[in-house]
């Protein structure tokens, strides 16, 4: 088991190592040359040749992308163009929304999905599972910000239940934070839920047909048993994965529903940083969610033997 | 297929494949559904000169902001343009890339994907290559790209393809990894059939199925994304009318113009939609397997 671990973990390297090798490549094929960004409009050739090479802007490509690999192995992801602040510090800043964002719209679309899931695999064919199943197809189809400014329309502008936008802090109530990301967390988690719910159907559909499920049943248990001990937890495996793999929907809607609901996280950052070319924050902010993503799955895989004891390493 | 036609008064063999028609319909209805929907959105971008004959850039400042009524249906937007017109535009935009990039990824991702499953050599580095770009989530991948390139359709369609990629390379691949081992490969290979035979009568045949499904799950993530990218503000150039565009544009003007952003939203959806049931339908009808699981 142990030596699985190890070497999983492993495998991830290669993986990061693409995804560094790109984002540096990134910086180094945008247009226009930072030296001369720092200098600014009145500097002369030789303030901007200075800057160069205090850079190091004209060494060769690999011994940049060494330098840049050891930066950041340092926790140095550079300094952003325009603010002139770590763009470590600016993520760091921009933490808490985003956090905040990702873990109720995670905990939401699981405590809903998985259900709806397992309910309509124990009710396949009939109106319940139909009308999962449109909701799957639904979910999948409606863009993050379609969904979003209908959501506004109805429960903002319309009913006036909820804020437009805008981002409340945990420590400024608990009633107001929930009310702030409750709309953001339903267009986010949409996408999500949909995933998850068709994937545990699927998976719960499989195993229901299983000899063992009829077994369960023969010996009285009841359906509730069956269901959630027998057959959802052999149906996990699936739906643990697909948890996981659907976080990259979620980061990608994340930079696209903090733009829309005004929440000044890392996605609202991203954007920000992509209007204005920072590149030091766009690849620190690329770095960071991939990482997160790789991470995600890492642990996901990590889990399959708890969730599933005849799955050794 | 509501106008039927008197059996009677039709050639027996055009009746019989009718009838085909007719059971693929009942067997498959939701890739009927999704092809007629698909088709409206094609004809309307085609006809969209003829549908909407304005011009969908055309400036009426004296006619800012106006509510949908009979002479303008979808309302107007911030300089009085006809957010209708502007809409049924905005189609073309959305299909032109969703079909060119479910086109090219599928192509290159083919290319790559029979490679890499059938020579080993260079499986290794190509699949780690194509791991860490999945590593990516795809729309961030083509938002840095974007920030690369100058905004412009053949850019977007580039930063949007690159992503998709290496979701068809690992379909190809995990197709000819497992019928590579089939005892038919091995004998054309014994009986000295050349590689570019295996490739092309063996192999290629066996992923047409699956990638053809690919490829609407890619045009809609394509259309998608594109919309997203435009939205974001670093898309199809803004002097374009795409449906992303317009959802920007219509942001600051939400809370007293809500038509600017849900008319165009709503057809992006419908879009989506359309190119999603006939992926689940195809899905369905090439491997009665899965019906009814997924």
């Amino acid at each position: 088991m142990y030596v699985y671990l190890v070497r999983r973990l492993f495998a991830t390297l290669p993986v990061m190592a693409v995804v560094g090798l790109f984002v540096f490549s990134l910086l180094y094929l945008s247009p226009g040359d930072p030296a001369a960004l720092i200098a600014g409009d009145l500097a002369t050739a030789a303030d901007i040749a200075r800057i160069h090479q205090k850079l190091g802007l004209d060494e060769p490509f690999l011994v940049r992308f060494g330098k840049w690999c050891w930066d950041l192995a340092h926790g140095d992801l550079g300094v952003s163009i325009f603010s002139n602040l770590p763009v470590s510090k600016l993520i760091g800043q921009r933490l808490e929304p985003t956090l905040a964002l990702a873990s109720t719209t995670i905990l939401f679309a699981v405590a809903l999905a998985v259900p709806m899931g397992v309910i309509a695999a124990w009710k396949a064919g009939t109106l319940i599972d139909r009308a999962v199943m449109v909701f799957a197809v639904l979910g999948f189809s409606f863009p993050v910000f379609v969904l979003a400014y209908i959501l506004i329309y109805a429960f903002s502008i319309q009913l006036e239940w909820l804020p437009v936008e805008g981002y409340t802090n945990l420590k400024d109530g608990f009633g107001p934070f929930l009310a702030g990301l409750a709309l953001p967390s339903v267009a986010l988690g949409s996408v999500y839920m949909a995933l998850i719910a068709r994937i545990t159907r699927t998976s719960m559909l499989e195993v229901l047909s299983e000899d063992y499920i009829r077994t369960a049943h023969a010996k009285g248990l009841a359906p509730e048993r069956v269901l959630i001990g027998h057959a959802l937890k052999n149906a996990g495996v699936p739906i643990v994965t697909v948890i996981g793999v659907g976080l990259a929907l979620l980061i990608g809607g994340v930079v696209i529903t903090e733009s829309v609901f005004g929440i000044p996280g890392i996605g609202r950052l991203t954007v920000d940083a992509i209007l204005s070319r920072d590149y030091p924050v766009i690849q620190g902010v690329i770095l960071v969610f991939s990482g997160v993503y790789v991470l995600v799955n890492l642990l996901v895989d990590m889990s399959y033997a708890f969730i599933d004891p005849r799955i050794r390493y | 297929m509501s106008e039927l036609t008197p059996a009677a008064t039709v050639a027996p063999e055009a009746r019989l494949r009718f009838e085909g028609l007719r059971n693929f319909v009942r067997r498959n209805p939701t890739v009927a559904i999704g092809s007629i929907l698909l088709l409206a959105i094609v004809l309307t971008a085609v006809f969209a000169p003829w549908i909407a004959p304005g011009d969908p850039q055309e400036l009426h400042p004296a006619l800012r902001l106006r509510p949908p009524s009979g002479e303008f249906w979808f309302g107007t937007d911030m300089y009085g343009r006809d957010v209708f017109t502007r809409t049924i535009h905005g189609s073309q935009i959305s299909l032109l890339v969703g079909s060119i990039v479910a086109l090219v990824s599928v192509g290159c991702g083919l290319v790559i994907g029979l490679l890499t499953g059938y020579v080993r050599a260079i499986d290794g580095i190509l699949m780690r290559v194509m791991d860490g770009l999945m590593a990516i989530p795809d729309i961030l991948l083509a938002i840095a790209l974007m920030a690369v390139f100058r905004a412009s359709v053949k850019n977007v369609v580039i930063a949007i393809t690159i992503p998709q990629v290496p979701r068809v390379v690992r379909l190809v691949r995990s197709v000819v990894m497992t019928i590579r081992e089939r005892p038919y490969i091995e004998a054309a290979h014994a009986s000295g059939t050349p590689f570019r035979r295996i490739l092309m009568r063996h192999l290629l045949p066996n992923t047409i199925a699956p990638l053809i499904v690919q490829a609407t799950y890619t045009g809609a993530a394509a259309v998608l994304t594109e919309a997203g990218l435009s939205f974001l503000g670093a898309g199809t150039p803004p002097n374009i009318p795409s449906w992303g565009n317009m959802m920007a544009e219509g942001r600051s003007f939400f809370q007293i113009a809500t038509w600017m952003i849900l008319f165009p939203g709503l057809f992006l959806a419908l879009t989506v939609l359309a190119v999603n049931l006939l992926g689940d339908g195809l899905r369905d009808a090439f491997d009665p397997r899965l019906r009814r699981r997924m």
